[in-house]
């Protein structure tokens, strides 16, 4: 099975499933480093942004 | 791999002309044949320059000295060149001037921005602004190239994409700048007492680099910049405060950035959601030739703004390496030759 490219919901970017990927693995965008979710709808694997913890930016 | 091309630098004890040496010591197709200096004659060039120790036994040469070559860069300051350049371009086939003397194309322009007429107008028009990422088919056929103002390359690539799909109406920038583009001859300004420490607005209105921002994205829009120094030796980092002439959504910026740079090999996305450096930093570039870009849309907003951010080292991408990079375009070489360093982390 050959590896399978996705778009980040976050930033439009490819992301790249390998081919042994399993839903519920976490990924990273190597454009905007979002973490995301791999998902399963009906059939095929879908991405969705992982829970990320908030950093205080001194706001 | 033979050196093949004899390469000179005229003022080569200032910071740019120290860059520029270091480069090109390690270019793998340059001989570096001369360098001058009036005030350092007969000294090593380490002595200016004490990262270089060990790596060339050259020597400043008096300038009356100079011999020709067949690449010569100019470090001098700004109004050296611009009354000299017929005799200048009697040393080599190819130049680059790395001061503001022939960067903007329009006498007019010229005068209105540096308060006198060019003594050589008729050469502005001879010479290509020395940024491939704007000018590189332009610069393939060049003999004489500039080079560039630091803020104004800063400047010009955090905002390229949105002016480029003509989106912005309005800019607001501030780009905050190291001590090292104040040059390496030390003023009152400059004394350790003085300048340590301090954030200082050092210039509020009529920059000159505006002038080559506007000649480098060439599109009508509503431009105020000032400029900041901040203690940092290198290093500029543009903030832009762009407001657009249609609502997007952050995905249609991403994709203005990645068309306008994805074939561009120092010219980076930076724009993370996770970790320390999230955006631009001028920290990471010391040394390097590299770009990094990022922005961040506010939602929400009409009209709808879009905050563009750049970060250099003022003395690579926005001197010598860049002048490098248009060495290696002028040349039909490898664009990355010599241009290979990318940083130190931590610094």
């Amino acid at each position: 099975m050959s590896d399978k490219k996705l778009e980040c919901p976050e930033c439009a970017g490819s992301v790249e499933l390998k081919a042994d990927t399993m839903e519920g693995e976490i990924v990273q965008c190597g454009d905007c480093g979002v973490e995301l979710e791999v998902t399963k709808g009906d059939s095929a694997f879908a991405l969705q942004p992982a829970p990320e913890e908030e950093e205080d930016w001194g706001e | 791999m033979n050196k093949t091309l004899s390469v000179s630098i005229l003022g080569g004890s200032g910071y740019v002309g120290g860059e520029l040496l270091r480069l090109l010591l390690d270019h793998p197709r340059v001989e570096v044949s001369q360098v001058t200096s009036q005030s350092q004659a007969g000294r090593f060039v380490h002595h200016s320059h004490p990262n270089l120790r060990g790596r060339t036994d050259l020597k400043f040469v008096h300038p009356e000295a100079m011999t020709p070559c067949d690449f010569l860069f100019l470090a001098q300051p700004h109004g050296f060149a611009a009354g000299k350049i017929e005799d200048l371009t009697g040393f080599a086939e190819r130049l680059v001037d790395c001061s503001a003397d022939f960067r903007l194309r329009d006498p007019v322009q010229y005068k209105k921005w540096y308060g006198e007429e060019h003594p050589n107008a008729s050469w502005l028009s001879r010479f290509v602004y020395g940024l491939p990422e704007l000018n590189r088919e332009e610069l393939r056929e060049a003999r004489f190239a500039s080079g560039v103002g630091c803020n104004a390359t800063v400047t010009t690539f955090a905002l390229m994409p949105l002016a480029r799909a003509g989106l912005l109406t309005r800019v607001v920038v501030d780009v905050k700048v190291g001590s090292s583009e104040g040059g390496a001859r030390p003023t009152d300004g400059s004394h350790h007492p003085e300048r340590s420490g301090a954030v200082r607005s050092f210039k509020l209105t009529g920059h000159r680099h505006q002038a080559e921002i506007r000649q480098n994205l060439g599109a009508e829009f509503d431009l105020n910049f000032s400029v900041t120094s901040v203690e940092l030796v290198r290093g500029a980092l543009a903030t832009a405060h762009c407001f657009l002439s249609e609502t997007l959504e952050e995905k249609d910026v991403w994709k203005l950035y990645r068309q306008t740079y994805r074939d561009e090999r120092f010219v980076r996305l930076v724009k993370q959601k996770t970790g320390i450096f999230r955006y631009p930093e001028p920290k990471v570039l010391s040394g390097t030739n590299y770009c990094d870009v990022g922005f961040e849309l506010d939602p929400g907003t009409d009209p709808q703004r879009v905050v563009a951010v750049a970060a250099i080292d003022n003395l690579m991408k926005g001197a010598a390496g860049s002048a490098v990079q248009t060495l290696n375009v002028m040349m039909g070489w490898d664009e990355a030759e010599g241009l290979g360093f990318p940083g130190l982390h931590p610094l």
